[in-house]
């Protein structure tokens, strides 16, 4: 199993540990990842919010770097595999789309370079079997509220990743790690995203029912895989506490770092060190000492 | 209830709506789904469902005005649930974009100074840069202390990097930004 990884401008800062788990995660499971040379921005909602044409070169530009490795792209980011393939079928789709793309890139690029999330690569290609068989500590029944947010299911046409009303893939890994996936109505409600700087009003409100969510569904943690739902989530819930009263205090882990723990990595190599929210309970349920 | 202003030059914010977004506005039935879904809608005062009679009924530029158009999170939820399937998530797209060529004025929070202030990142070193958006970002609003209480931490952690990034493809994201505002300024 080898890919491409594309792995998005927040894994050089507000998801390191997503970044570092990734990686771990893939060595232990024998997954090879190459990084492109030279991978740029796909321009994030800041970029298809402002003009089409940057919306669409930007990820192409990543690419067709991919396409001359002869491999299928991998994303963990949530945003940017939704970026990517979007760009590929606006590009396969509208021949006059593809021809602003060729004057952008200065290249043809023909929209058909294979993007995969990484739970689709653990799914599919690796297999739960084979993941349940790599457990060394399992999850002990942690009660984990699977979290997708919108981009890795919206628009569900051209992702045509899971369900898009009620996905199970974060899901059925928990089951495969040895843990209890809740269910709960907020699986694809939106965080916010992108609004968390201009509009923390509305990221907080948004973010705090989602929380209340978790916590009457009686969650330990909430395992996301979108850098944007992890920060919000994760560094809003001061916020949220501090306008209700409340005192939510649940960590919200990205899977591979649930996975690495289940697979003997240690917390450490992990990045949970870098949790707003720290996630104790969940290290003591594998035994872990940090 | 629904009122329109500015019937004389609705039509044409229509047409340039549907001309962008290449949705068919007219095919809406009001069924109301994409605004029960909405997950600003309880925080805006107008709703998608609403944006899309206004349009289908006229209206003008007024309605580049409506809070929605820059409170809208992208979530897309709209869009994957209409049962005309109809892209609602990118008629609001294109009113931003023509909002943002016919000069509307600011709203509380100025998304476009943020997209502004992210994509000049993305421009000059090919891959975003917290601290050089959050840097323009807040000068630009003039509010320099606001929420920066998280910022030590998320600098211990090592959650916002301190340096630029570094090994994009820097002149592929520069051909690529020039090439947009050469299209643009054929267009206009």
């Amino acid at each position: 199993m080898r890919y491409a990884y594309y792995p998005g401008c927040s894994a050089e800062s507000t998801a390191r540990d997503m970044h570092q788990s990734t990686l771990a995660v893939a060595k232990a499971l024998g997954i090879d990842l190459v990084e492109p040379k030279g991978w740029t921005c796909c321009g994030a909602t800041a970029g298809h919010q402002t003009d089409r044409l940057l919306a669409v070169s930007l990820p192409a530009a990543n690419l067709t770097k991919v396409q001359d490795m002869k491999l299928d792209m991998m994303v963990n980011c949530a945003a940017c595999y939704n970026r990517m393939k979007v760009a590929n079928h606006e590009i396969a789709a509208h021949p006059a789309v593809r021809q602003g793309v060729r004057e952008a890139l200065d290249r043809d690029y023909d929209g058909s370079v294979k993007v995969r999330h990484l739970l689709e690569v653990l799914l599919e290609d690796v297999g739960l079997p084979a993941i349940t068989k790599a457990v060394k500590r399992p999850l002990n029944g942690l009660k984990v509220a699977c979290y997708y947010g919108c981009l890795l299911v919206r628009p569900p046409k051209i992702l045509k990743f899971d369900d898009p009303e009620n996905p199970t893939s974060l899901d059925r890994l928990v089951t495969a790690m040895g843990g209890t996936s809740l269910e709960w109505p907020s699986k694809v409600e939106c965080c916010g995203g992108g609004l968390s700087l201009p509009r923390t009003d509305v990221v907080v409100e948004l973010t705090g029912s989602i929380i209340d969510m978790a916590a009457s569904a009686g969650a330990d943690c909430i395992a996301v895989s979108c850098p944007m739902c992890q920060v919000n989530l994760d560094l809003r819930q001061q916020d949220i506490n501090k306008q209700t009263g409340k005192n939510y205090q649940i960590p919200i882990v990205y899977i591979t770092q649930l996975l690495g723990l289940c697979l003997g990595i240690g917390s450490g190599d992990l990045g949970f060190d870098k949790l707003m929210v720290p996630a104790s309970n969940v290290l003591e349920k594998v035994h872990e000492r940090a | 209830m629904i009122t329109i202003k500015n019937k004389k030059n609705g039509q044409g914010l229509k047409r340039a709506v549907e001309e962008i977004s290449g949705v068919d506005i007219s095919v809406c039935f009001q069924c109301k789904k994409c605004s029960s879904g909405c997950p600003v809608a309880k925080l805006t005062r107008s709703r998608p469902s609403e944006i899309m009679r206004q349009l289908h009924l006229g209206a003008g530029n007024e309605l580049l005005e409506s809070d929605l158009v820059w409170m809208c999170a992208s979530c897309e939820t709209c869009s994957a649930r209409c049962p005309m399937g109809i892209d609602v998530a990118a008629v609001i797209d294109a009113l931003r974009k023509l909002a943002l060529a016919r000069g509307s004025s600011k709203q509380k929070g100025n998304v476009p100074l943020f997209n502004r202030a992210f994509l000049k990142t993305v421009e000059t070193f090919g891959r975003s840069y917290e601290i050089g958006m959050i840097t323009a970002y807040k000068i630009g609003t003039g509010k320099l202390m606001n929420d920066t209480e998280k910022f030590p931490a998320m600098l211990k952690k090592g959650k916002i990097a301190l340096l630029p990034p570094r090994g994009g493809d820097r002149k592929t994201v520069r051909r690529i930004f020039k090439t947009v505002k050469q299209n643009k300024g054929a267009k206009a």
